[in-house]
């Protein structure tokens, strides 16, 4: 039982209705940053505030919660989310994804294919994909408002013109259902495809920012590119050292003082799955 | 929609009574102009005399109390004050160019050379960088910039280079009017002289029409054809440039000419 002094899941009703409120329009356009009044939480800016309010405002009793930072499970970040929602909620836990009905995440989208009913709640440091070309918040509102998206280009532009090719592997900008242009943040590339046509829902939540976005289920997703520099995911040379997956998104690890370096899963969960799949 | 029908015969743009009023203190007052195409306005003055404002409300970057600024745009003659924000928005960063005295106002001074060309472009839909890429190397020999400094930010250029700079970027997606504001101000002579030559090389190249603030009337003498003289937010002559330079009548106009070509 949740300790009688907090209401369930921390927030107030009062709070939660706003918040599903801001979701509900999120919903109805997607890709469009719907203000709303943040309430402070117990935590720092940083540590997923953006995202623990969603969380707090979607999860119910019967839900089971897996909450992932750099793709894994067992991160301070990641276990001081899970505590906080098992104290303040009773809920249950998960680090399994098919088991999870909401899955918090900072940096990825679990490899495992999401599906009908789960919620995605994204933590979003930087929910205005427009600031790299226009610091301005009153000039970002009307672009968006007008559609002038066109420099967002420029951004790659300046990616190509310096390395050949479009470097940007994190945050990279995706234009919603035609319309609005996203930022991803933080997740890497990789994951873009992931959001492209996915039977789940996606909600972004910026705590400093007061923004709430969303992505409903199957709705097209697509990342900005050139004709001449279409969007390409990163390739890794070997597959996991773990698991063998040639299909993950791998992170380097240097094994020694010599440089020697092997690549591993970034996805924990995921992985673990799949060694024991590999090994009868 | 005030859209009145597209005619040839009509000027490119026309500034009906406009006024701008800052709570009860006069940005400027009543003026009328009209400028043909291919035609090069100058609006000179003083500082004060409400100059810069009377642009501001053309390039909409102010929103005028009064009057209207027609604009023979490729969708008809628009009212730029009236109509829908979206559409002006687009007429504006379709048709038009802006540049500022100050060019790190004007470009964006954390991105490239080549950036700050490409940008309308990609803003106006273009997607294949390397047509973006041509277009920028053409534009950098065009206002005499060095090709090969295409990849370099706007911080590491001269101060003439990043005035020729912010002409090429507004030059780019081939606007029907520039307006500048004091483009030549705060340059060494010699470096002045460089950019009205290029200015004037552009112009009579690209059959494009221009409205130049300016205090400089050395610089209004070279580049326009006609002269508004403002004085305390109003009008109070105008006039083919080498008429009201040679000539002038008004005793204020007579001053600022006299002030000028005291050595
Ligand atoms: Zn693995």
């Amino acid at each position: 039982m949740p300790p009688l002094s907090y209401n369930f899941a921390y927030l107030d009703e009062q709070s939660k209705k706003m918040i599903r409120r801001a979701i509900l329009k999120a919903l109805a356009i997607p890709g469009f940053q719907v203000p709303f009044g943040g309430r402070e939480m117990p935590l720092p800016y940083g540590w997923g505030t953006g995202g623990i309010q969603l969380t707090a405002s979607v999860i119910g009793p019967d839900d089971r919660l897996k909450v992932i930072d750099q793709g894994s499970d067992d991160t301070v970040n990641a276990i001081s989310i899970k505590q906080f929602f098992t104290k303040t909620a009773g809920i249950d836990t998960t680090e399994e994804t098919v088991k999870a009905t909401i899955i918090q995440t900072r940096h990825r989208i679990p490899e495992t294919p999401l599906q009908k009913g789960q919620i995605m709640v994204f933590q979003v440091p930087i929910p205005e994909p427009l600031q790299f070309i226009e610091p301005r918040q009153t000039q970002t509102a009307k672009m968006h408002a007008f559609e002038e998206y066109g420099s967002m280009h420029v951004k790659l532009y300046e990616d190509i013109a310096k390395f050949d090719r479009i470097a940007t592997a994190f945050d990279y900008p995706v234009q919603v259902h035609g319309r609005y242009i996203m930022s991803p943040s933080p997740i890497p590339k990789y994951d873009n495809p992931k959001l492209h046509q996915s039977p789940a829902i996606h909600l972004f939540g910026a705590g400093r920012e007061k923004r709430i976005y969303a992505v409903p289920p199957f709705t097209d997703v697509i990342s900005l590119d050139f004709e001449d520099y279409p969007f390409e995911l990163e390739q890794w040379d070997g597959a996991c050292a773990v698991c063998g997956s040639q299909n993950s998104f791998l992170d380097e690890i240097l094994t020694d003082d010599k440089g020697t370096r092997v690549f591993i899963c970034s996805d924990t969960e995921y992985c673990k799955n799949n060694a024991g799949k590999n090994t009868p | 929609m005030s859209v009145l029908q597209e005619n040839d015969s009509l000027p490119l743009l026309e500034v009906r009574h406009l006024s701008k009023f800052f709570g009860k203190q006069l940005g400027c007052h009543d003026i009328s102009f009209a400028v043909s195409p291919a035609e090069v306005i100058g609006v000179v003055g003083e500082s004060g005399s409400g100059k810069s404002t009377l642009l501001d409300c053309i390039a909409g970057r102010l929103k005028s109390s009064n009057g209207a600024v027609l604009f023979n745009s490729s969708v008809g003659m628009l009212d730029l004050c009236r109509c829908d924000e979206a559409l002006v928005r687009k007429i504006i960063r379709t048709q038009t160019g802006y540049v500022t005295q100050n060019a790190s106002q004007g470009l964006k001074m954390h991105i490239s050379a080549g950036g700050n060309i490409g940008e309308k472009l990609m803003a106006n839909g273009m997607r294949n960088y390397r047509q973006i890429r041509k277009e920028a190397l053409a534009w950098l020999a065009k206002v005499e910039i060095d090709p090969g400094r295409i990849d370099d930010l706007p911080s590491t250029f001269s101060g003439g280079m990043q005035q020729r700079l912010q002409i090429a970027a507004n030059l780019v997606n081939a606007p029907k009017i520039m307006l500048m504001d004091e483009p030549t101000s705060g340059l060494d002579v010699s470096v002045q002289a460089r950019l009205i030559d290029v200015l004037r090389k552009l112009v009579s190249g690209l059959n494009l029409s221009m409205i130049l603030v300016t205090h400089d009337l050395a610089v209004a003498r070279l580049l326009c054809h006609r002269l508004y003289v403002m004085k305390q937010g109003k009008i109070v002559e105008s006039g083919l440039s080498d008429q009201i330079l040679d000539d002038p009548r008004q005793p204020y106009t007579q001053l600022l000419v006299s002030s000028v070509l005291k050595p």
